[in-house]
């Protein structure tokens, strides 16, 4: 890293001077860009930048048209020209000469001249005509890299109404004796094919050459043809099933050359392009899908290096898998890789698994249920695009029971949302989905907020303007096809925004409109409160001409209703209708978006209230009160058969009296008013489903499984972890301890997830049977498989807990975007360190860019300690320096102050101290001269680990005989026994020259082990996930009458490890590294030794473990 | 179904630096000029503006991006919305390493002053939107291959070197 010559911007003047960049005698060094580039980064203002780049854009205009310019020039020119498009500046002038470039250049220049042409030209570019005959020639050339170049064009653009002319040139390059024009040219047909269909068709047969071209690279490119075909038309090729899996076998067992790896991996590419064929192949299709199974489970079983690219390929296999016609034990293996996916602390990968849930939740519901906690963690993440997706996924399992949770949820969302597609486009979609779902078992207040969101609308009112547009269009659209399908609330909040928004939509005939909604009201099926709806939305839309006649129909119609309400909304309709200057003082256009005041005392009427009081009028009593009389009344009428008389009568009297207000509301509604009042009108969560999940002591469901697996089960025993996992109902009687937040989300997990037990449920329009789920899990139980079963119970049983830590370990996901301040410098550190290394490698960061560009003035007084000058010339001695220790790290134990490096001026020791959560180092830097250092530069690095430094990087100074303090946060990025950092110090007196030292320090691993508290069946759910494992026989305590726990309690003592529960002869423990990497161990008394079995998600940390493990024993 | 050209699986490239200032830009469905700068602007705005360990994908109208920070410089690539993220991420990745593999660490700068390479090394790794060559080495040696033909018409050797 070190020797690395770091090129920055401010070297630039430096670097542009030189002729020859380091390393780089093969780039071309056009100075005329270099200058003009150079130029542009010392601007400062985009005014001036404008300036230069239209004098640049001049110059270039006039030589590219002098006719004294070489082509050599003018591939300068070009790439000048290229560069001002770049920056947003039309260049459309050297578009003609790009071509001439491309025509009359030798080689090179013509490179850069169709380089050029693709870059400033489209398809669809009329100049583009002129470069047909250059790419005739070139196809004909002798010189293989012009036949490249006019290939790599082709590829890339082409007039479609020129294809036929290169045509038959590049059909016949399918027959080229080299590879790479083989596969440039099977990419150029692949691009005529889409482009333009009808013109390939009659090559179908040379393809199926390709697909059998001795050359890997012809045979991959030849698959974009293929999965284009197949997916247009299945039935076609379902006959190259055998070839595609025989394919991707070889591919899977390493057969093709090495030189197609991709980190170890063979040919992802091809795999993902083939499981895709596959997928498309198999579906519907029970006996193609057969062919594949075992070559998928090869795939699934053979993905085990831990790389992105794995990942890619797991989650193709996994859509395949559940696409093609299912086999149950292939099913159960790529569900347990889903949970992989939903697990893992790489956030990317937990979006995959998001999306890879979504897709199969339809299918298998259950799925959802197994990872509820981690969907609800998801949920409330930061990351929005994290909490879309987790809303997407919640959106296909909604149904009847959960719909007003996550509706909850989508409006929490959208409220903090500012991208407007997204907005419009989760509204539109999912209201509608959840409307037609939830319907009319949805509380009153939830299409209340829909509208109100709507009306409200959000900061910009073109973002309003566009949902409503989309409310309009889509609600337009549902009424035209069978609105007699769709839920009465949902009707009624179409109602409302077609009475107010329709007017938006300028082509939208109002009488279309009206017409759709008189549609409505002649629907049997029509309830009287939507009737009521329609009716006051036509009052808002009917204005003069046609709307009239339509609305005189209709309120002739239900003037003489028997409905109150409905006489009274169509009398207003038809006097409103018929009354342009009352509507219009009535229903002012435009207005609707401010909030209207409304006199909820309604004082206006005091004056006839006191009138009717005067006259006689029985005072107004309110509806409970009324009620509450009436049954009064009635009981006492009734007493003589007090004995008979239904309870039912006294239970409604006392539901009305709970919730006076609702019954009002609930009395116009279709015939769901029970469920209403039952539900008590509140707008929290819905907890109904909580006594079926959740319940004070716990997950009761847990205990439905046991019972289903007794039989399977010793309960015991400890089982082998590996059974563990399946056999965990049987701990389910250990009560887990469950603090308040995490007692939320299991709520609403319950309610989220309710109803998600058995397929029956989801998509139940409406009135769903609340059947307890266990009946339907007995139920349905018997049917499925036996693995399915075994999946349910280990469904159930996730834990709360383990999910939560494993959340949490997105924080140490920091090789995704691990941000360090932005420097005031701009640096261009290398782009990618040692990129052939590992997975990943290149994305670290460097710590010390993040050090170098901070300035002192930025240190925290709390992270420096200056001390005053030391009363003693001797460097403080280890008791000294810990007396410098940060307060808040004083009461914790730490290392042995080591010292690092000293020389004449500067003392450096440090210590590492061990906090609950953390590893903080504390370097204490003591000036053990006269004179005072104003600035002391350090910097850490290290390739294991992350360091976080506390005092944004510089010291700052140290006087004389005084101690400097400055403490990082360690964390690991990748185990190993014994961790290293490597440092320099940098500083300076106020004369002399610029001093540096360096130092390392190292610390074992076990500094970052902390425990990890958790219960029995969450070390079983997690022990199956966790693919890194090592096992090995220690040494046991033998001069212990209990050798198991005395070993186990040295092992906790020293290493900090958690002992879950020890059962005879097998004890399991668990720890985790620092911040939230989780390690489970597993010991077993075996023939006097202890055998003990790690494992982990990350790699290298179980045989580092077992290091620590070996030595604790063997010391003690 | 009628087919367009608009069903090619990558959208586009672009690379910008820290700053917003756009890199290397690369269309692969047909683009007005107000439609690459308008995108170009918010795919600045949109991923500079991305918490740190927020996950590495985004949603943009019906496309999704997918970004990746390498030292001071941003990859960004849109795929259709049924692509596979996590392998247009590996795109990404793969197409640093053959920019590390020609310029030998790779640096901003060298990007900034010779992007016209960096396009050469992306037309043979991606053709209209599709991955073409996935071997490090060969996209290498094609590229080799052609810049040597500036040092003289001797492409006859380099052809052997390349195609044989």
């Amino acid at each position: 890293m070190s020797d690395v010559v770091e090129k920055t911007l401010t070297a630039l003047p430096g670097l542009l001077s030189l002729d020859s960049q380091p390393g780089s005698n093969k780039l071309s060094s056009n100075s005329k860009l270099r200058n003009l580039i150079r130029g542009i980064t010392e601007l400062t203002s985009k005014h001036e930048e404008e300036k230069l780049i239209q004098r640049e854009l001049t110059s270039i205009k006039e030589q590219v048209s002098s006719p004294n310019t070489s082509m050599r020039q003018m591939k300068e020119l070009m790439v000048r020209a290229i560069y001002c498009e770049m920056l947003g500046y039309e260049a459309s002038f050297s578009y003609i000469h790009a071509i001439k470039l491309a025509q009359q250049g030798t080689a090179l220049e013509k490179r850069v001249g169709y380089l050029a042409v693709s870059l400033f030209l489209n398809e669809s570019h009329e100049l583009l005509l002129l470069l047909v005959n250059t790419v005739l020639k070139d196809l004909q050339s002798t010189n293989l890299i012009e036949v490249c170049m006019a290939l790599t064009v082709v590829g890339q653009m082409f007039p479609k109404d020129m294809i036929p002319a290169i045509l038959p040139l590049v059909e016949e390059k399918l027959n080229h004796p080299k590879e790479i024009i083989r596969r440039k040219a099977v990419l150029a047909l692949y691009k005529f094919y889409l482009i333009a269909p009808n013109q390939v068709q009659h090559i179908h047969n040379k393809f199926r050459k390709a697909l059998c071209d001795k050359d890997p690279g012809v045979m991959t490119a030849s698959l974009h043809i293929y999965l284009q075909l197949i997916e247009e038309n299945p039935e076609g090729y379902k006959d190259l099933t055998t070839s595609f899996v025989t394919i991707l076998k070889q591919v899977v067992g390493g057969k093709l050359p090495m030189d197609f790896n991709y980190h170890s991996v063979p040919a992802p590419w091809l795999q993902i392009q083939l499981l895709r064929i596959l997928c498309l192949l198999g579906k519907n299709d029970q006996s193609t899908s057969e062919i594949m199974y075992e070559v998928l489970d090869e795939s699934l079983r053979r993905a085990e290096i831990n790389h992105n690219i794995t990942y890619a390929i797991l989650f193709e296999c996994v859509k395949c898998i559940y696409t093609i016609h299912p086999k149950s034990e292939l099913l159960e293996k790529a569900a347990k890789c889903i949970g992989n996916f939903v697990l893992s602390p790489k956030i990317n990968l937990k979006y995959l698994g998001l999306k890879a849930l979504t897709y199969v939740v339809q299918q298998d519901p259950k799925l959802a249920l197994q990872h509820q906690m981690t969907i609800i963690e998801c949920l409330d993440h930061p990351d929005l695009i994290i909490k879309r997706e987790t809303l997407e996924l919640l959106f296909r399992i909604t149904n009847a029971q959960n719909v007003t949770v996550i509706v909850d949820k989508m409006l929490e969302f959208l409220r903090i949302n500012k991208d407007d597609y997204t907005t419009i486009d989760l509204v539109g979609k999912t209201m509608s989905t959840v409307f037609s779902v939830g319907g009319d078992t949805m509380q009153p207040d939830i299409p209340n907020s829909f509208l109100k969101l709507l009306s409200e609308g959000f900061d910009s009112v073109e973002e309003d303007r566009k949902l409503r547009l989309f409310a309009v269009d889509s609600y337009v659209s549902l009424l035209q096809g069978e609105p007699g399908k769709l839920p009465q609330r949902f009707l009624q909040v179409i109602s409302w925004v077609l009475g107010e928004y329709s007017c938006l939509r300028a082509d939208l005939e109002v009488d279309t409109v009206l017409r759709l909604l008189a549609k409505l009201l002649d629907m049997k099926t029509t309830s009287s409160e939507t009737k009521s709806w329609v009716l006051m939305a036509m009052t808002k839309l009917c204005e003069g001409g046609a709307g009239v006649s339509v609305a005189r129909g209709v309120s002739e119609t239900y003037s003489s209703s028997l409905d109150t309400v409905l006489r009274q909304r169509a009398q207003e309709l038809q006097h409103l209708s018929q009354d342009p200057e009352l509507r219009a003082r009535v229903l002012p256009r435009h207005t609707g978006l401010e909030p209207l005041e409304v006199d909820s005392s309604l004082s206006f009427l005091d004056g006839f209230v006191s009138e009717a009081l005067a006259a006689g009028a029985a005072p107004y009593k309110p509806p409970h009160q009324r009620q509450e009389e009436l049954a009064q009344a009635k009981s006492l009428s009734l007493e003589p058969y007090g004995l008979s008389l239904p309870l039912s009568m006294s239970s409604c009297s006392i539901t009305d009296r709970q919730s006076p207000t609702l019954l009002s509301i609930s009395s116009g509604l279709s015939g769901n008013s029970n469920d209403l009042s039952h539900k008590g009108g509140s707008s929290s969560l819905r907890l109904d489903g909580v006594k079926r999940v959740w319940g004070r002591e716990g997950y009761l469901a847990q205990r439905e499984p046991a019972e289903e697996s007794a039989h399977v089960e010793v309960p015991s025993t400890l089982r082998s972890p590996s059974q563990q996992g399946r056999a965990d109902g049987s701990h389910s009687q250990t009560p887990t301890h469950t603090p308040t937040p995490e007692l939320e989300k299991q709520q609403l997990a319950s309610s989220l997830f309710v109803g998600l037990g058995s397929h029956s449920s989801v998509c139940l329009m409406g009135k769903s049977e609340p059947t307890p789920q266990r009946f339907r899990r007995k139920a349905r139980s018997p049917a499925s498989s036996s693995g399915a079963s075994e999946n349910i119970s280990h469904s159930l049983v996730s834990p709360p807990i383990t999910v939560d830590t494993l959340v949490c370990n997105n924080l140490l996901d920091s090789h995704i975007t691990s941000e360090p301040d932005v420097s005031p410098l701009e640096q261009t550190p290398p782009l990618s360190q040692g990129l052939a290394a590992a997975n990943g490698s290149c994305d670290e960061e460097l710590p010390d860019s993040d050090v170098k560009g901070s300035s002192p003035s930025l240190i925290g007084d709390d992270a420096l300690v200056a001390a005053d000058p030391a009363p003693h010339e001797e460097p403080p001695k280890d008791l000294l320096l810990s007396s410098y220790l940060p307060a808040e790290l004083s009461g914790l134990s730490h290392s042995e102050i080591t010292p690092l490096s000293s020389d004449q001026s500067l003392d450096l020791s440090a210590c590492h101290v061990q906090k609950e959560g953390d590893l903080v180092l504390v370097v204490f830097i003591y000036n053990s001269s006269d004179s005072d250092i104003q600035q002391i530069l350090l910097e850490l690095d290290s390739e294991e680990l992350e360091v976080s430094c506390e005092c944004d990087g510089a010291v700052g100074g140290a006087r004389g005989h005084s101690v400097a303090v400055c403490q990082y946060s360690l964390s690991v990025k990748r185990p190993s026994v014994h961790v290293e950092l490597v440092g320099t110090v940098s500083y300076q007196f106020p004369v002399g020259t610029p001093q540096s030292g360096q130092f390392s320090y190292k610390l074992p691993l076990s500094s970052f082990i902390r425990p990890l508290t958790l219960s029995t069946e969450e070390y079983g759910t997690m022990w199956l996930d966790f693919s890194h494992d090592t096992k090995q026989n220690l040494t046991l305590i033998s001069d212990d009458p209990e050798p198991l726990a005395a070993s186990l309690s040295v092992l906790k003592n020293k290493l900090q490890l958690h002992v879950v529960e020890i059962i005879g002869m097998e004890g399991i423990v668990a720890c985790r590294l620092l911040q939230d990497q989780p390690c489970l161990m597993h010991c077993r008394l075996h023939a006097g030794t202890l055998a003990v079995w790690l494992r982990s998600p990350v790699p290298d940390l179980p045989d580092c473990l077992m290091y620590f493990c070996q030595r604790a024993l063997q010391e003690h | 179904m009628l087919l367009t050209f608009t069903d090619c699986k990558i959208r586009f490239l672009l690379l910008f630096s820290r700053q917003g200032k756009l890199r290397l830009q690369k269309w692969f469905t047909p683009m007005t000029e107000r439609e690459k700068k308008k995108i170009t602007r918010d795919m600045t705005t949109m991923v500079l503006s991305r918490q740190p360990r927020s996950c590495n994908f985004l949603h943009w109208k019906d496309l999704k991006i997918i970004y990746k920070r390498y030292a001071s410089l941003y990859f960004c690539l849109a795929i259709e919305n049924g692509e596979n993220e996590l392998i247009a991420l590996e795109v990404i990745h793969r197409y640093v390493e053959l920019l590390d593999k020609y310029f030998g660490n790779v640096c901003e700068l060298d990007i900034i002053f010779n992007f016209e390479k960096a396009y050469f090394i992306l037309d043979e790794f991606l053709m209209g939107g599709e991955i073409q060559e996935t071997s490090k080495q060969m996209v290498n040696r094609s590229i080799e291959a052609s810049d040597m033909l500036q040092e003289g018409d001797n492409s006859e050797w380099f052809e052997l070197e390349l195609f044989g």
